[in-house]
């Protein structure tokens, strides 16, 4: 591990090193330097002092990446509840471990959480890891970054797999950080190179136009985020023979706390289009702002958003926010339904990357038709009632 | 009110469907590429002015990239932001996430006191979102991402947080570090006097040499994670029609979105 010294004789006094600690952890007692619990070992300050009285000290140069060992899948928990990604972490999480013939672990913050914990005994996995304290009853970013770090230093897992959602990407880089470590972010592909141990990490960037892939080969835990809905879910009914183990977290100081005043669920309508799964997008070929109504009707039926091509936006037949596009939101569902938008490359740059497109337009030459999955050349008028009487059905029966 | 404004270059989105890939060292080619300020960002530097009229200070907006970003420091300065610093320099070029925030919070360092540094929620070229919870670690600062209002009282932020289904209202001490979303604000034009006056601005550019920082931690080496290769996605079939009668045809469709929704 690394450490900071000073070599007490060399130090002057001088007060040089003070501004570089990026940490306050800096005082001079008596003309003399002295470095505070609060140090980070980033070494800022061995460059500052111009007699060379800071010095790091370290056992080995690299990490002993031998001692890091398991799987480790961050079940997420809003109000008690766990978030389905974590099941399918839970399932990726299970071929790696087998490759790296390691094991399996989930680890779980909260409180009263007991019962939760004794959920994941039904599944495939070795250990569960249960971190529990009132202070972590709800997500807080500085607790839960102590309380996880503070796991992992103790149990030396080599990779660590959370999910993509607001909370993973807020609190996943904060850890990362403080174990120095590499982080990838949302991921939709993962695997072990058996030879070095490393986890292989696929993932989108430029809005999808691009994939990389990425190790951290020098570096562990190997830490990632993973997109939701892209991995399969473990399932349970295993025999029972995983373990829980309880870690007390301890907390030092908290008062620079961020607090939660309020949490609002909003309506259907303000969905983030760039979250969303399903997206039904209106175009000029609506003819008028109320047949919005059907592309409304549409998206409740599909749990999906309302989109929109630039031209209904401009002509103030629905909100700014709802436009897909260059000058709008660049979008990635699952399943993108055009409804009388003609394609141009402006809206298409917005939307391409879609996983499914599905045009509705009755001109065969409109330009969507070349990026569509499945084209429909219909009159919207008579094809979108037909499809929401017949999904409407469905849904009853 | 003193507020440090994060901001990256990126390419603009209709370059982004001409993205080319050096295949020797796996990194994007950008020279020649226009740059923007990344959208988000944008909207943080609107942030900042707005939170300046209400309450003084001043602004700074800072970068790290090739001096190329420097363009886009002008565009902030004919927003109106007081002052911009560019961190430029050879060693700095590979640097991940880890790498990035700890150079940008080097960099803070040197700026001096501030109460609140703000940053776009992520930008639209790495599109990790790291670097915001990275550098206030660093910096030892409480955080709050994907801000979509904030308000400041005395000593403190209340900030509006949007989650994927809900939002959420939290306050934090300040100095603190946020994150911000397009719904903040809409970001203003640059003023002709603002244009002018950019124009005239002597920005500094800092290299690794002008900042306290362990070069270990810096550039390629001081980034745990490397890109080993980069590919385009193949692109999905495309282009099937589906032809018949109208209700075939929407049963069809009924059939591909319930593969969709079943995982
Ligand atoms: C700098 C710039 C930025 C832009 N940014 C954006 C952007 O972000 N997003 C965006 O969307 N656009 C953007 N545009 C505008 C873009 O170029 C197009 O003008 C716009 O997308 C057209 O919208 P539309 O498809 O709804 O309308 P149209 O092009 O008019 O298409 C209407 C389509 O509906 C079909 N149709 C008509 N009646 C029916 C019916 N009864 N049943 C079925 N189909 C029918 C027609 O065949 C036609 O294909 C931008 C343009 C510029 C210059
Ligand atoms: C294809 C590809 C994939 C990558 N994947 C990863 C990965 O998984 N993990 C990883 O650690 N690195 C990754 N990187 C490297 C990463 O893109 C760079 O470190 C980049 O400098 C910052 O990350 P970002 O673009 O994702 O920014 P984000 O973290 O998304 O940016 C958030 C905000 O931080 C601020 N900001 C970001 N960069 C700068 C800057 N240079 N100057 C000033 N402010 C800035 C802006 O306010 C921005 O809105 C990847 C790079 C490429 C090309
Ligand atoms: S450590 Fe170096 S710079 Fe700091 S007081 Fe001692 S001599 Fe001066
Ligand atoms: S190593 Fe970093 S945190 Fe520790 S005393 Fe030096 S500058 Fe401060």
């Amino acid at each position: 591990m690394r450490k900071i010294k000073i070599i007490i004789e060399k130090c002057t006094g001088c007060e040089k090193c003070l501004p570089s600690c990026p940490f306050s952890a800096i005082r001079i007692e008596n003309k003399k330097v002295r470095i505070l619990d609060n140090c980070n070992l980033c070494g800022a300050c061995i460059d500052a002092c111009p007699f060379r009285a800071i010095v790091l000290e370290k056992e080995k140069i690299r990490v002993d990446l031998s001692s890091y060992r398991g799987v480790w899948i961050f079940a997420e928990q809003r109000k008690g509840e766990i978030m389905p990604v974590t099941y399918e972490l839970l399932g990726v999480g299970r071929t790696l471990a087998n490759d790296l013939g390691a094991e399996l672990s989930v680890f779980l913050l909260g409180s009263h959480m007991k019962g939760k914990a004794e959920e994941f005994l039904n599944y495939d996995l070795e250990k569960i890891y249960l971190i529990e304290d009132p202070l972590l009853n709800s997500y807080r970013t500085d607790l839960y970054t102590q309380a996880i770090v503070d796991s992992v230093n103790l149990k030396r897992p080599e990779v660590i797999l959370m999910g993509a959602t607001s909370l993973g990407r807020d609190l996943a880089p904060r850890v990362a950080t403080r174990l120095q470590t590499g982080l990838t972010a949302d991921c939709t592909g993962l695997e072990i190179d058996k030879k070095e141990r490393n986890l292989i990490q696929t993932r989108p960037a430029l809005g999808g136009n691009i994939m990389a892939r990425i190790i951290s080969p020098r570096h562990r835990p190997q830490i990632a985020t993973v997109r939701p809905k892209v991995m399969r879910r473990a399932r349970p009914g295993h025999s029972k023979k995983g373990e829980i183990i309880e870690i007390n977290p301890t907390f030092s100081q908290n008062n620079e706390a961020v607090k939660i005043i309020t949490l609002i669920r909003e309506e259907k309508e303000t969905v983030d289009l760039q979250e969303a799964e399903i997206i039904v997008s209106g175009g000029r070929g609506l003819g008028k702002p109320e047949n919005f109504s059907l592309i409304r009707k549409l998206a409740d039926l599909l749990g999906g958003a309302v989109g929109a091509s630039r031209a209904v936006v401009d002509a103030g037949w629905i909100q700014p926010y709802h436009q897909v596009g260059q000058t709008g939101k660049t979008v990635q569902p699952k399943l993108y339904i055009a409804c009388g938008i003609s394609g141009a490359i402006q809206h298409q740059v917005g939307m391409r990357t879609s996983e499914v497109i599905v045009a509705i337009n009755k001109d065969p030459e409109a330009p969507i038709f070349n990026i569509a999955t499945y084209g429909i050349v219909e009159d919207l008028h008579k094809f979108l009632p037909i499809l929401i009487e017949k999904l409407e059905k469905k849904g009853k029966s | 009110m003193n507020t440090i404004v994060c901001i990256k270059q990126v390419p603009d989105t209709e370059e982004l469907q001409k993205v080319k890939i050096d295949p020797q060292t796996n990194t994007l080619i950008r020279e020649g590429v226009p740059g923007i300020i990344n959208p988000f960002d944008e909207n943080a530097i609107e942030e900042a002015l707005r939170l300046k009229e209400k309450k003084g200070g001043n602004v700074t907006v800072l970068s790290m990239g090739p001096s190329q970003a420097e363009e886009s420091l002008r565009k902030a300065l004919a927003m109106g932001v007081d002052g911009a610093v560019l961190l430029s320099d050879r060693l700095f070029a590979g640097s991940d996430t880890l790498a990035t925030s700890y150079t940008l919070a080097m960099a803070i360092k040197r700026i001096g006191p501030f109460d609140l540094i703000l940053l776009g929620k992520q930008a639209i070229d790495g599109d990790t979102a790291q670097v915001g919870p990275g550098l206030a670690e660093w910096l030892n600062l409480p955080q709050v991402t994907y801000a979509r209002k904030i308000e400041v009282n005395e000593n403190k932020i209340r900030v509006e947080r949007v989650l994927e289904d809900a939002f959420e209202v939290v306050e934090s001490p300040l100095p603190a570090l946020v994150t911000v979303t397009k719904d903040i604000n809409e970001p203003r034009y640059p003023s002709l006097r603002g244009l002018l006056r950019a124009k005239a601005e002597k920005i500094p550019i800092w290299a690794a040499e002008d900042l306290p920082l362990d070069k270990r931690k810096i550039g390629l080496e001081g980034s745990p994670t490397q890109v080993v290769k980069i590919f385009i996605p193949k692109p999905p079939k495309r282009g099937e029609i589906l032809s018949g009668e109208i209700s075939q045809v929407v049963d069809k469709l009924i059939l591909e979105i319930e593969k969709r929704r079943t995982i």
